[in-house]
């Protein structure tokens, strides 16, 4: 089998960051509790967390609305505050609406986390360089933005740490993960957004 | 309800309805609100960057089985457009109220694009809009949004005209 790091779309490009993007987002969700509810960005981020943790009714993803996941997680996390939240989303999203990470500051449900996977391209586009590629760094914009618990994690040994922050923080806590640019396969995925939000509605309230 | 209560009506009737999260900019026509829900120990004020980031906010909250209302002025619905397709993909209940520029009596020149484009705008991403331009129109207009926004889980805008309002003043040349 050909190795999907190798080629696809992101054949020739090069980020900073190292680590396998569906290696390091399946590590830490797995360090996380089973009940753990999943906001995942559209493209990339929610490839990486069909491919952690399956097809699963926990799991809200998107198709579109690009810059709404972290503001949905803030949501969902005001909503439920005795579960933990995770947004998980990319360089791409989030530079979209990085405003969001004040919002969210300020707010600082303690039950919220966020994974920023950072490849520093736009992959779904067809692999242009994004900002963090060029110079801005969205931990330190995270920390600017007020929010306490922030790391950035380059190497698979800096995942525990990570993973343990985002158990036990108790405040909104964000997690850049320095990714190489690749082109894993492409997740079977639900474009219906009503049918996900009515899945995830019955697993976590008992009705749709 | 008299020029005074309104806005205490609104209040009234969002909490009766198990509105929980309040999202918000800061706002001169919704100032009461605002005021109030951070007050309320029993609401999560959210203070926004940015309108859109309310349409998230909303889904999220319903998601989690809560309810919200996202508060902005007209001029933040174009801020909104693109993720309006969030309550409409996923058919999430989605209400917000808007207080009108650009509308009766407007003395600002740039608040008469957005504020004349907000109603079409709204109903061309399949909002309903309704209006309330006097007082005694508030508490009906806004259960049936309400009811819109939170039985028949679409998206609703309740549209709170300058001739509620008063247009702001400004000096005269």
């Amino acid at each position: 089998m050909a190795d999907p790091n190798d080629g696809g779309r992101a054949a020739g490009k090069t980020a900073t960051g190292t680590l396998d993007r569906r290696v390091a987002v399946k590590q830490l969700l797995d360090s996380l509790d089973d009940d753990v509810l999943i906001v995942a960005g559209l493209a990339g981020a929610k490839g990486d967390v069909t491919a952690a943790v399956g097809d699963d009714p926990r799991v809200f993803g998107f198709g579109g609305a690009m810059g709404a996941a972290a503001s949905m997680g803030l949501g969902l996390a005001l909503a439920q505050p005795d579960r933990r939240v995770l947004v998980v989303t990319g360089d791409g999203e989030l530079l979209m609406n990085v405003g969001t990470l004040a919002t969210i500051a300020v707010a600082n449900p303690p039950n919220l986390g966020i994974i920023c996977v950072d490849n520093e391209h736009y992959g779904e586009t067809g692999f242009q360089r994004s900002h963090t590629g060029l110079g801005t760094d969205l931990a330190t914009m995270a920390q600017g933005g007020g929010i306490g618990a922030v790391r950035t994690v380059r190497e698979m040994d800096e995942l525990d740490e990570a993973g343990e922050m985002l158990r036990n923080s108790n405040g909104a806590a964000f997690v850049l993960l320095k990714v190489a640019v690749n082109d894993p396969p492409k997740m079977p995925t639900v474009w219906d957004a009503s049918w996900h939000k009515s899945r995830f509605r019955q697993a976590l309230l008992g009705k749709p | 309800m008299n020029e005074e209560t309104w806005p205490e009506e609104i209040y009234g009737l969002l909490r009766e309805n198990g509105i929980e999260q309040i999202a918000y900019v800061p706002d001169a026509g919704h100032d009461y609100l605002i005021k109030r829900s951070i007050a309320d120990p029993e609401v999560h004020a959210v203070a926004l960057t940015t309108e859109e980031e309310g349409v998230g906010l909303l889904a999220g909250a319903h998601l989690g089985g809560s309810r919200g209302v996202l508060l902005m002025q007209s001029s933040g619905v174009g801020n909104c457009i693109n993720l309006l397709s969030l309550p409409r993909a996923g058919r999430f209940p989605f209400l917000t109220i808007i207080s009108m520029r650009g509308d009766f009596g407007e003395g600002n020149p740039w608040q008469m694009p957005m504020g004349q484009s907000t109603q079409p705008v709204l109903e061309a991403c399949d909002v309903t809009c309704l209006c309330i331009d006097s007082p005694d129109e508030v508490g009906r207009t806004i259960n049936a949004a309400i009811t819109t926004a939170f039985t028949s889980e679409m998206p609703v805008a309740v549209l709170l005209g300058q001739r509620l309002l008063g247009a702001k003043v400004f000096a005269k040349r």
